[in-house]
């Protein structure tokens, strides 16, 4: 019978959401290929939280002293001695920046390449060989989908991008954990990460703002985010920015909204001059409704958008700004 | 320090997306080529270490003749020399191959550094500087906003999930993939694009450089994506939009 092992991640021994999606995506697969699934993830007090998730039967702690922090290296070693041991067919991965430093040379070891941050598949029917499964992955910043597919024998590998899958509820099933110790010899690991750190406290907290108008590369120049801040002072919202404009210096980095800036979810989160890559719509996916306002009307903004207007945004924000006034009166 | 620095010429960011006749990619035709984004700044970052500690910035590129315009301008804005992996069909390598293909073209230069961006505008794999690593037998880091020399090697800052950093310390050589945004990038001066013209651009056939180009997966083809949410479109000139969505605010969102 073939395997689906699925490796996750936890913070402070909780699983994170994205693994929980990972997950999700390997019952799926499991189920569409008729293969048994397993989980893994280093750490065994995390393993025996996962225990309780259902799905896999059979979930390994992979427990190693020089584990104990993450390194590429030791990471990399571990997990290949497990896919060793396991022979899966499919290996999937949460979309992490851990996965993301380490995977693509655990699949170089294994001579394979890889399908990172997909987005869905699609199994042909009656087939369960590796390679008729098409993994759908974005090209061009979400404004492309491209279909690929493993050309060579198992394991294929693939990581799963945020919100791409629901996370299951857990189940009534619990797995059995099984510790596995990996052979790991402390001069292969050759970088010595630091403890992690936060920067400067922030000052605004986007997170408990009920509006927020968001500006983004569209608007091309430093002088012109003040036109920006007179709809969101008419709306009475908060002002958060995509990366390139914190990056620019134009906004302070605390007004970022991303994986690698701020979540947020207020009632209103209007978007102008954004495209929407995953990497911004991670940060502000759940908010209740999503206005967007840009030139090109196949912006991925427009895709998880409630409402949006298709127009030069030095047009639409001053008209907007004037209504909005109009409307308080 | 000798460094080199990988750099992808991609379809400028504004680009029309039209699927080709083959149904595998984009139509190519109309489109203006730039440097890939974080690129760019690994090249700035390049540039910054040989002005403080001296030494070699070599700007590497595969693709086809085209991409010489990519390597010239970063020639312009002060690399010393040019490698370009030379291919009309790049595309029919996977990740692991185009990697394989860098590898061969520099594992002799022996470099102390080598940056790649973190990930490309148009494939967005955020894989190819990492398999480089794999492959040259080196430690590497990826998303990396800062790097500084020490007496044993290097010491990097890391960009890590939600506002999150940390410092890694690692021996040279060793590849970085190189985050977007963390510095400004110079611009080519006259003089600097007048001196590209003088500096040493090699090109090597990507044929010549004995690569297995039977790749491990394969790109079947592309689609635009479907709509997953009925967005609302307001229509109309400026005014009469704003008025329309203003309309929307008070009554369906309720929050003016
Ligand atoms: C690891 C990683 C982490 C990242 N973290 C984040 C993050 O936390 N937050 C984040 O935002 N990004 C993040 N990014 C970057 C992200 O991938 C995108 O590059 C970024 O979100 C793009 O910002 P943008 O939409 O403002 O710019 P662009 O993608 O350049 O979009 C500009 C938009 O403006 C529109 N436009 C242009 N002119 C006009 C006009 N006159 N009127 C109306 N519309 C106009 C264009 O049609 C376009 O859609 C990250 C990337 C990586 C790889
Ligand atoms: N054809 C190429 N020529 C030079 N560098 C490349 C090429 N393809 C990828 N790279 C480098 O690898 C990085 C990551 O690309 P990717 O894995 O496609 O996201 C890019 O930012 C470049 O630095």
């Amino acid at each position: 019978m073939s395997t689906v092992l699925v490796f996750l991640e936890a913070k402070s021994d909780e699983p994170t959401r994205l693994s929980l999606e990972a997950l999700a995506a390997g019952v799926r697969l499991a189920a569409e290929t008729g293969s048994q699934l397993a989980a893994a993830m280093v750490g065994a007090a995390s393993a025996s939280g996962f225990a309780m998730l259902g799905g896999a039967a059979q979930i390994y702690a992979i427990s190693h002293p020089l584990l104990a922090r993450y390194t590429a290296d030791g990471f990399t070693a571990a997990y290949a001695q497990l896919i060793a041991k396991l022979q899966p067919d499919f290996v999937l991965f949460p979309h992490s920046y851990e996965v993301r430093d380490f995977v693509p040379r655990l699949a170089t070891r294994l001579t394979r390449v890889l399908l990172s941050d997909v987005i869905g598949f699609e199994v042909a029917s009656g087939q369960v060989t590796a390679d008729k499964v098409t993994f759908t992955r974005q090209l061009f910043q979400g404004k492309l989908n491209g279909h690929y597919r493993a050309a060579s024998p198992a394991p294929v590998l693939a990581s799963v991008q945020a919100g791409a899958f629901r996370a299951d509820s857990p189940s009534a099933t619990t797995a059995t954990v099984e510790t596995f110790t990996p052979e790991l010899d402390a001069a292969t690991i050759r970088t010595q990460p630091g403890e992690p750190f936060r920067a400067a406290a922030q000052t605004v907290d986007l997170g408990s703002a009920p509006l927020i108008v968001s500006v983004g590369r569209g608007i091309k120049d430093e002088a012109n985010i003040a036109i920006v801040k007179e709809l969101a002072d008419a709306l009475g919202a908060e002002l958060a920015a995509s990366r390139p404009i914190c990056d620019a210096g134009w906004l302070p980095m605390e007004r970022q909204v991303g994986s690698s800036g701020q979540t947020v979810a207020p009632k209103m989160y209007l978007a102008v001059g954004i495209s929407g890559a995953i990497q911004h719509l991670v940060g502000m996916k759940a908010s209740q409704c999503v206005i967007a306002i840009n030139k090109d009307e196949n912006a991925p903004i427009f895709e998880i958008a409630d409402y949006g207007i298709v127009g030069d945004l030095f047009e639409v924000v001053p008209a907007l700004t004037a209504a909005v006034r109009k409307a308080k009166g | 320090m000798k460094i080199i620095v990988a750099i992808k010429q991609v379809p400028e960011r504004d680009a029309r997306i039209r699927i080709d006749s083959s149904g595998k990619w984009i139509a190519l035709d109309d489109i203006e080529f730039r440097m890939n984004e974080s690129d760019a700044y690994a090249l700035e970052e390049a540039l910054l270490l040989r002005e403080a500690h001296g030494g070699e910035v070599i700007v590497l590129s595969a693709g086809p003749e085209r991409v010489g315009q990519t390597i010239r301008e970063a020639l312009a804005k002060g690399a010393d020399r040019g490698i370009h992996i030379l291919s009309d069909s790049l595309a029919s390598y996977d990740a692991l191959g185009v990697a394989r293909l860098m590898a061969a073209a520099i594992r002799d230069e022996a470099a102390d550094l080598i940056l790649t961006g973190l990930q490309s505008d148009d494939l967005g794999l955020g894989q190819t500087g990492v398999i480089l690593a794999e492959l040259l037998a080196i430690p590497h880091s990826s998303l990396i906003l800062k790097i500084e020399k020490t007496d044993t090697g290097i010491r990097v800052l890391r960009e890590l999930e939600d506002g999150w950093f940390q410092q890694i310390e690692m021996p040279t050589p060793a590849l970085l993939t190189i985050q977007s945004g963390n510095t400004r990038l110079r611009y080519a001066t006259l003089m600097g694009i007048k001196k590209a013209k003088t500096k040493e651009l090699r090109s090597v056939e990507a044929a010549s450089l004995g690569v297995d180009a039977v790749p491990s997966v394969t790109l079947d083809s592309v689609a635009l994506p479907s709509r997953q949410k009925s967005t609302q479109m307001l229509t109309g000139s400026p005014a009469e939009a704003a008025a329309k969505l203003v309309e929307k605010l008070q009554q369906e969102v309720r929050v003016l």
